[in-house]
């Protein structure tokens, strides 16, 4: 598909085969999946473009394509492979690993390609993105034609700028319905009347209560005036309704925005997915269809690599397929329901075991319905906190160092999901689109203990003003005090609020 | 490269470009290029080319790690997880370095001071070709085919075809197979401009000058190289007398006692009538010094070598004066006088400090001499 040779060599296809077989026997389920054989400098290109062969033109893609062939050529690090969801899958191996090393790629590739189709936070999503991003790139490319490069581009960055802005339960809300207090043409309906006969009329619905209903309505039509309604945190789609973009601009922007939202549930279920996939390599090259005994030294070298806990990150193939193996375990033995949870002695929760055999199909339903903070919220219990020695670090101001400040369960839990919260990213709305009633726009930040950065805030609403072409303004917290930053075009503003 | 990236990342560079140029007069006055020079290129560090986002201020966030050690203990800062990529990662927060080719610096370097080209007085394109069997190509004449790539490209298809058979281990090549050895033509660039570079090691030249003149000659360096196929460059020290000494000691050696100006301009004297023919050579003088000179007869002596030998022989005597506490500056003014601002041979330039290195290079260069 890109003009090179990628096809795999009969081995490969034939353990491809093999363990697409075994992983649907074993209750994985997934699209057809279609290997491409490439070369690192291959693998970076694609891997630049976020797994798309073809994206929009962009220097950001050149720029991350100069970082990974850095990377790889000091050693940083080397990509092993790469998934596209897309029906069918699309995955890409590289062509210089050997034949250990491939086996438990293609099986980890089975892991996502399961966890793409089968998990809820993955439902929305456009299954032929391949194509809509070949889309993409055919109309910036067009824009780009009529209007010029250095334009389009420059566009193109201010749009970016606001990718993050989205609401990634927006997929999953049923539409607004149309108001039902207003008749066809807009005008305000009698208040409803509970149906009675004409002589119980007057009990059943009391001049009083007509008259309450009379101003309740009232009132709601006069809250409707605010603009918008409700606080909207799809940032990007108010801005595409009521910013004065030209048309060209207005596709430009709702491009980026489709793009944010194929890309958000990745970066919601990063933990989990790769945990799954992890979980089902593994199990596949040691259980299921298991490696000849001369490749598990090579083998568990990889395991290992996979999992490597670094200190002062988290690695989330390591904390997610030991996650679900604590679940499978503890669901095999019954460990869970009300007296498990409610047993304190370490002795008896410790050899606790119903043989159940309850894991696999737990499981599965992880799968099915968790993103990472649900995943981490309901199974991250004190037993594995403790077991998979985790802690909390901080900033110390006076070492200029990162220390551990804490062991303590709750404190690790709160921190885990507070990151997770909002795919990691700061929690942002419109709340006045008509601010001082002078078409200005207000955004308003959740804030959740953590400011937002000081210098790209600035600059980001430099951007913003460009697309609102009028005052904008975001509340914030900055050092505890509730401030309002304001950029009218040419001056940042920050006042107490 | 298939796909796009060709142009996304000239688009990339393109910008990268318009940075450095932005930051040329820091990486001029700062030094932090020299020590990333490669030998044809350097990487320059440039802050990452964001896109701004509202984001968390990360760096003193802390977060939640897994691993050995006490409350207190410090943690390794993490690094980036080596491991399978997945679509849609986040993006790096390092700071970027950039690869740049000397010539591409030397090319900003021009633009930004708006240096023009020189006139290359000596012969014009002396280049030597050789032809050296060094590739490998599809096609090709049978006399040059290449048995053991040919025979490992069969191999290779028989395997993967699994039409090979180790019983009767017999490779039959088929057109596809076959490889041919292919030649490449180098030019050789035959050196046709020499740099002399001349510094007073006396006292008075502490460090800090030493290194303003070091970073003078490195942009010298690199401009004159961009505009003349092979540079000779020597190097001459001189206190009370002058020798010849190697790029490093150039920039390292500091000496006592008295300065003899002309010991150097004799010995330049002496390299140009040895090694480098004016006729044929373009000949670059650069002198730099604090300003001081042992006697007024002395200096009368330079004077008289400067007009009658050296700057005949040059396309361009340059002197800086690099100011030092100790120095009279007496040197720049005797040379202003004499020659006046009559001579478009010689170039002064006064380097006050780091910040006037860039002046200096447009002055030495900007007559395109």
């Amino acid at each position: 598909m890109h003009g090179y040779n990628t096809q795999l060599t009969p081995e490969l296809q034939d353990i491809a085969a093999k363990l697409a077989d075994a992983a649907r026997a074993a209750g994985l389920d997934f699209f057809d999946t279609i290997f491409e054989l490439v070369d690192y400098k291959q693998l970076n290109e694609i891997a630049a473009y976020g797994g798309f062969p073809t994206r929009y033109p962009h220097w950001r893609w050149g720029m991350e394509y100069e970082r990974l062939s850095k990377s790889y050529t000091y050693g940083l690090s080397i990509i092993y492979e790469m998934v596209i969801n897309n029906d069918p899958c699309y995955a890409y191996l590289l062509r210089a690993n050997d034949l250990v090393y491939q086996k438990t790629v293609i099986a980890h590739v089975y892991g996502h390609c399961d966890f793409f189709k089968n998990n809820y936070w993955f439902s929305k999503t456009n299954r032929k993105m391949l194509n809509q991003m070949a889309n993409h790139a055919v109309m910036i490319r067009k824009f780009i034609d009529d209007i010029g490069q250095d334009d389009v581009e420059s566009f193109i960055d201010t749009c970016l700028s606001l990718e993050n802005l989205i609401d990634i339960h927006a997929p999953f809300k049923s539409p607004q319905k149309p108001r039902s207090d207003t008749d066809e043409y807009g005008r305000p309906k009698p208040p409803a009347k509970i149906k009675a006969k004409p002589y119980m009329d007057t009990y059943i619905n009391p001049a009083e209560f007509l008259e309450h209903q009379r101003r309740k309505q009232v009132e709601e039509a006069q809250r409707v005036k605010s603009f918008p309604e409700n606080p909207e945190r799809d940032v990007l789609k108010f801005l595409i309704d009521h910013a004065p973009m030209t048309s060209w601009e207005k596709r430009v922007l709702g491009i980026i925005r489709d793009e944010s939202y194929y890309f958000a549930p990745q970066a919601q279920t990063k933990i989990l997915n790769e945990g799954w996939a992890t979980y089902w390599h593994s199990k596949m090259m040691t259980q299921i269809a298991p490696l000849h005994e001369s490749e598990i030294i090579d083998y568990c070298d990889h395991f290992a690599g996979v999992v490597a806990s670094h200190p002062g990150s988290l690695n989330p193939y390591k904390l997610g397929v030991e996650l679900l193996r604590h679940i499978e375990r503890r669901w095999d033995r019954g460990q869970f329901g009300i007296d498990y949870l409610h047993c304190d002695d370490p002795k008896k929760r410790a050899e606790w075991n119903k043989n159940l055999g309850l894991g696999k199909q737990k499981l599965l339903e992880v799968r099915r319905i968790h993103n990472d903070i649900t995943f981490l919220d309901e199974f991250l219990d004190e037993d594995f906190c403790h077991e998979s020695k985790m802690f909390i670090y901080d900033y110390d101001r006076r070492s200029n160092k990162y220390v551990i400040s804490s062991r303590d369960f709750r404190e690790i839990k709160q921190k885990l999901l507070q990151q997770l919260t909002n795919f990691g990213q700061p929690i942002i709305k419109v709340v006045d689109g008509n601010f001082r009633n002078r078409g200005e726009l207000l955004l308003q930040h959740s804030h959740e203990s953590v400011d937002l950065k000081h210098d790209t805030t600035l600059e980001t609403l430099k951007n913003l003003h460009r697309v609102w072409k009028r005052p904008v303004h975001i509340e914030t917290m900055i050092e505890e005090v509730k401030r309002r930053i304001s950029y009218d075009g040419s001056n940042h503003q920050i006042e107490k609020i | 490269m298939p796909m796009h990236m060709e142009s996304d990342l000239n688009r990339f560079r393109k910008i990268v470009r318009g940075k450095i140029k932005k930051e040329l007069r820091r990486f001029i006055s700062s030094g932090d290029l020299i020590g990333r020079q490669g030998k044809k290129r350097v990487t320059i560090p440039l802050p990452r080319i964001d896109i701004p986002h509202f984001q968390y201020g990360s760096n003193e966030q802390g977060g939640v790690g897994q691993g050995q050690g006490e409350v207190g203990d410090q943690v390794g800062q993490g690094e980036p997880q080596p491991g399978e990529g997945q679509a849609g990662d986040g993006e790096g927060q390092h700071s970027l370095e950039v690869d740049v080719t000397l010539q591409e610096l030397a090319e900003i370097l021009g633009e930004e001071l708006a240096l023009p080209n020189i006139e290359n007085k000596g012969k014009k394109n002396i280049e030597d070709r050789q032809y050296k069997y060094t590739g490998i190509l599809k096609q090709g004449p049978e006399s040059l085919r290449h048995f053991k790539r040919t025979y490992k490209q069969a191999l290779r298809r028989a395997i993967s075809s699994g039409t090979y058979d180790p019983e009767n281990p017999v490779i039959v090549p088929i057109k596809e197979d076959k490889r041919y050895r292919s030649y490449r033509v180098y030019n050789l660039p035959v050196a046709n401009a020499a740099i002399i570079y001349m510094m007073d090691v006396s006292g008075s030249m502490g460090d800090e000058q030493k290194e303003i003149v070091r970073l003078t000659s490195f942009w010298l360096d690199t401009w004159l190289s961009t505009q003349y196929a092979g540079l000779e460059r020597r190097y001459i020290i001189h206190d009370a007398t002058a020798r010849e000494v190697d790029q490093q000691t150039f920039y390292r050696t500091k000496e006592s006692g008295g300065t003899l100006i002309s010991s150097a301009y004799r010995l330049a004297l002496k390299m140009i009538e040895e090694s480098f023919d004016p006729s044929e050579w373009n000949i670059y003088l650069f002198h730099f010094s604090d300003g001081d000179n042992w006697s007024g007869n002395d200096t009368a002596e330079c004077m008289k070598l400067l007009e009658s030998h050296l700057i005949p022989a040059a396309n361009l005597f340059a002197y800086g004066q690099v100011e030092s506490r100790y120095g009279s500056g007496q040197f720049l003014r005797d040379l202003q006088k004499h020659f006046g601002d009559a001579s478009n041979k010689i170039t002064l330039a006064q380097i006050k400090d780091r910040d006037a290195i860039v002046d200096a290079l447009k002055t030495f260069l900007g007559k395109g001499k």
